[in-house]
């Protein structure tokens, strides 16, 4: 790391504000050094002063407010990026093992990872009175990585999302890390201005929601053990914030061909399978005759239940025709037979005229023909899991939302062992939904999946793989990932429709063109496609 | 509810042009709307939505001022009125701009009878009774006193839907601009019975109960013995205390219970017993999945209000509008005090004939 840092920040204050500026334009050198400035929000006045606030790194826990200044060798962008990705995969598989999220044993597993990987988190939070030039260098280190990634991660509001979760994970485990051992929080807090006892509930809303807070006439009372949640919170939403500026400025770097490789080449290297990008080639195609036969032999519970409930009562609620209806589409069911699909069982329980009027427009929409016009990407596991299910629903992941003897009954129908429906009981106790799930796969398949189970449609292509080639399911991963194991991209695909857009117009701005407020955006992991919701609530006022 | 009496459905549109023409509060509706505020910023950018006969819906409607609004509505003399939110542009020019977004509602929740299908006997589907009814009342309560105490919130509108529920508008500055994830958090605080048709318990409360937990069970035990013992008669057949058995997460306790229920006359006396042998057993502490809150958890399925919270959750969210039509019905969305929500009877809410 270069330590003139400082002194080159000069050579550029009559530049207008960019964002990354390279130091030699003439690329076809390809120097090995280069200038790498981020800079996000051009206030020059202030500059200067922020600039000697991170000459040194007081703290071993960041903010990362401000992005950092000074020299950075191409291979080091690019080693200290990569280590820092580690770093989030690691809290990614820490995450999927099934460890309960920011508890103790987490957060053990997580430094003990840490540890063994000599990762410079490690380091950065060594509490030295002297704060040696090794500390200092982990901690900038810490620094640059983060605002790399950004870059690497602000394209599209999937990787955004991947990315936000993943840092905010490792965010909050230093943080509780951080008060485990004894650190100085109250400076951090001091230095990041961050004060909370008594704020307005729209500040702690994640404590809210849970119901952790004391409420009272529009304020919330935060207990000393919760500050971890709220300082978490800001940092989300600030980054998440922060993101979409980054995105928006990105068209600045792209005369910079070494760079603009770099960071495209990251997400290329370890983004795993994208279900919203798919060409209409990649999946064979299947009919409505099929269904039946498919849902029992290669469908995820979730799915086959929602099929079951079709069956049986030809009709789904709202949310259950939604998320059927995009499994079925990515999984290669075409328009026109979707709505002869959904017709042939609704019809028996209305005229045409009701279905066209009510519900072939929302089956049009998923395929983005009506309203938005966005082709929307089906649900994830952890968006199903997360989902909100509410009475009259058969919507949602049957290992997390169905009681104890009403999955064990399912489990029986569906023919699985006893031995392993103990297994799965255990693991659902554990709250290993994913695993359960994958347990089930394995059961009824004979064979064992490494990769896991992150998406209802990787369920059943891995089934299908399986079942007409008998190819082992884990292998085809294998050969695609390079230099990391299987990444787990399906499950931060919760979001549907700005990814979409993103992919299918990269030009224009996320979630096409809007400018997104933080809220919105946290807001979209919950809850996305409102049009259609409301939509709903148009047809089904009158229901 | 079925047709009321004296309401025929042919004659619908007829009926609702002389109310637009005659009732309908112009002036109110539209001083409401407008906030005090500069037309411009508030009233113009509001979406309406206008459902016109053979379910035609025009969404994406604004208007000028008062005058425009009610030419408007006495021209096309809608079924029903719809409010969107407030949006950057005006929602009648959505086309012309790139960017359209909705920027502030207010805060609205919405209660459907439907959703009580499993804990009610009465009535079912889009039938209301005064019995059922009483659910909605003990709704109001909980959720009125939660947002006047805990958010702060004053200017709180209840209004009946025309049919089967009603609904909360939340209309004080700091609520209608609250963003999405605000309303979400809001929303979820408020939502304590989850879980779909594949969940027996829908409620799991912590150890310590928050104080508007307990707050909504103080209601709720004022209700309990009447609604859901006395009317609904949860516990008055084999098959009916065979499903509230099944909240409780113990198979012994459940099946010594199923025991004793042929030996009392009614639900009031069944329940008593549940209540006894269910506190027995948690203080003598030997069942590690009986909770300490069993109980509270249980009185607070049968009677926490069951709120549509994807209605809440959305900005732009369109609900229907107060002293709109049903058109299902002819009743008028009237609005109504929650002070004395228990006098408020939906069979005498006056409807167009």
């Amino acid at each position: 790391m270069a330590p003139q840092s400082v002194s080159h920040i000069d050579m550029y204050e009559s530049t207008p504000p960019l964002y990354l500026l390279p130091s030699l334009t003439n690329t076809s050198t390809l120097p090995q050094r280069t200038l790498v400035r981020m800079e996000f929000g051009g206030r020059r006045a202030l500059r200067r002063k922020r600039i000697q606030a991170e000459a040194s790194y007081s703290s071993g826990l960041q903010f990362y407010k401000e992005p950092p200044t000074g020299n950075v060798s191409l291979t080091e962008f690019d080693e200290m990026a990569f280590e820092r990705l580690k770093v989030l995969r690691a809290v990614e598989r820490l995450n999927l093992s099934g460890y309960i999220k920011n508890s103790e044993e987490w957060i053990t597993k997580l430094y003990e990872e840490f540890a063994k990987n000599k990762f410079f988190i490690i380091l950065a939070e060594k509490n030295t009175k002297s704060n040696t030039d090794e500390v200092q260098k982990a901690r900038r280190q810490d620094h640059v990585s983060h605002f790399i990634l950004r870059l690497a991660y602000c394209r599209t509001e999937e990787l955004r999302r991947w990315f936000i979760a993943h840092e905010t994970d490792l965010f909050k485990a230093r943080f509780l890390q951080a008060t485990r051992i004894g650190s100085d929080i109250r400076n951090f807090l001091a230095i990041n201005n961050l004060h909370y006892t008594s704020v307005p509930f729209i500040d702690a809303l994640e404590l809210v929601r849970q119901r952790k807070v004391f409420l009272k006439q529009g304020y919330a009372y935060v207990p000393e053990t919760d500050l971890a949640t709220l300082v978490t919170s800001s940092f989300r939403s600030k980054l998440s914030h922060d993101m979409t500026t980054t995105c928006r400025a990105l068209p600045e770097l792209d005369s910079d061909e070494r760079l603009v490789n770099l960071l495209h080449d990251f997400d290329q290297r370890y983004t795993g399978k994208d279900y919203s990008s798919k060409k209409h080639g990649d999946t064979c195609r299947i009919t409505p005759d099929m269904i039946d036969t498919l849902a029992n032999k290669s469908f995820p519970p979730c799915m086959r239940q929602l099929n079951d409930t079709l069956r049986t009562t030809h009709h789904l609620k709202y949310n259950g025709r939604v998320i059927y209806g995009l499994f079925l589409k990515a999984a290669g069911l075409n328009l026109e037979d979707a709505l002869f699909f959904w017709r042939s069982h609704f019809l028996k329980n209305m005229d045409v005229d009701t279905f066209d009027k009510r519900y072939s427009y929302g089956i049009r929409y998923n395929y983005g023909k009506e309203g938005k016009k966005t082709d929307f990407s089906p649900y994830g596991c952890i968006k199903i899991i997360m989902g909100n299910i509410a009475p009259g629903d058969v919507h949602g992941c049957p290992f997390k939302h169905s009681d104890v003897a009403i999955l064990r009954q399912r489990l029986v129908a569906y023919k699985v062992s006893n031995q392993v429906i103990d297994e799965i009981m255990e693991l659902v106790n554990k709250r290993h939904y994913q695993i359960a799930c994958q347990r089930y796969w394995e059961s009824i398949h004979g064979v064992p999946i490494d990769a896991g189970i992150n998406h209802p449609n990787q369920f059943f292509e891995e089934s299908q793989k399986f079942l007409n080639g008998g190819v082992q399911p884990s292998q085809g991963k294998k050969q695609s990932e390079v230099k990391t194991t299987p990444t787990f991209m399906y499950s931060s695909q919760s979001s549907t429709q700005s990814s979409t857009q993103s992919s299918t117009q990269p030009s224009t701005q996320p979630s096409g063109g809007n400018t997104m407020t933080v809220s919105e955006e946290i807001d979209m992991y919950f809850d996305d496609d409102i049009e259609a919701a409301m939509l709903e609530q148009n047809s089904c006022r009158e229901d | 509810m079925p047709p009321s009496e004296g309401y025929e459905c042919d004659m619908f549109p007829d009926y609702v042009a002389m109310y637009y023409k005659r009732i309908f509060p112009y002036n109110q509706y539209f001083r409401w709307l407008s906030y005090g505020q500069d037309l411009k910023q508030c009233f113009q950018k509001r979406e309406f939505c206008f459902t016109l006969a053979d379910d035609v819906y025009v969404r994406f409607l604004s208007f000028k001022d008062q005058e425009d609004m009610e030419a408007e509505i006495k021209k096309r003399c809608p079924h029903k009125i719809d409010i969107g939110a407030i949006y950057n542009f005006r929602p009648k020019d959505h086309k012309t701009v790139t960017v359209f977004s909705p920027r502030s509602k207010e805060l609205v929740f919405d209660i459907d009878m439907t959703d009580y299908d499993e804990i009610r006997i009465c009535c079912s589907g889009a039938e209301i009774c005064n019995k059922c009814w009483k659910y909605m009342t003990i709704a109001v309560k909980v959720l009125d006193s939660a947002l006047r105490q805990d958010y702060g919130f004053k200017h709180i509108l209840w209004v009946y839907s025309g049919r089967r529920g009603i609904h909360c508008w939340v209309c004080d500055a700091s609520a209608r601009m609250l963003s999405q994830a605000a309303r979400s958090a809001v929303a979820e605080y408020l939502q304590v019975v989850k879980g779909g048709d594949d969940t027996n318990k829908k409620v799991t409360l912590p150890f310590k109960l928050h104080p508007s937990i307990k707050r909504a069970e103080t209601i709720a035990k004022k209700y309990f013995t009447e609604v859901v013992l006395e009317d609904q008669d949860m516990l008055g057949t084999p098959e009916r205390w065979k499903k509230f058995l099944k909240h409780i997460p113990d198979q012994g306790l459940q099946d010594t219970l199923d025991k004793l229920m042929p030996q009392c006359s009614n639900s009031s006396q069944r329940w008593n017993i549940i209540q006894s042998e269910v506190t027995k057993a948690i203080n003598k502490g030997d069942k590690k999945s009986l909770k300490k809150n069993l109980l509270t958890e249980i009185i607070l399925q049968y009677t926490y209000p069951r709120l549509d919270i994807n209605v809440t959750k959305g900005l732009n969210h369109l609900l229907k509008s107060p002293f709109s039509i049903h058109p299902k019905t002819g009743r008028v969305c009237v609005c109504f005090n929650p002070q004395k929500a228990d006098e408020f009877n939906p069979m005498n809410v006056p409807l167009v004939r």
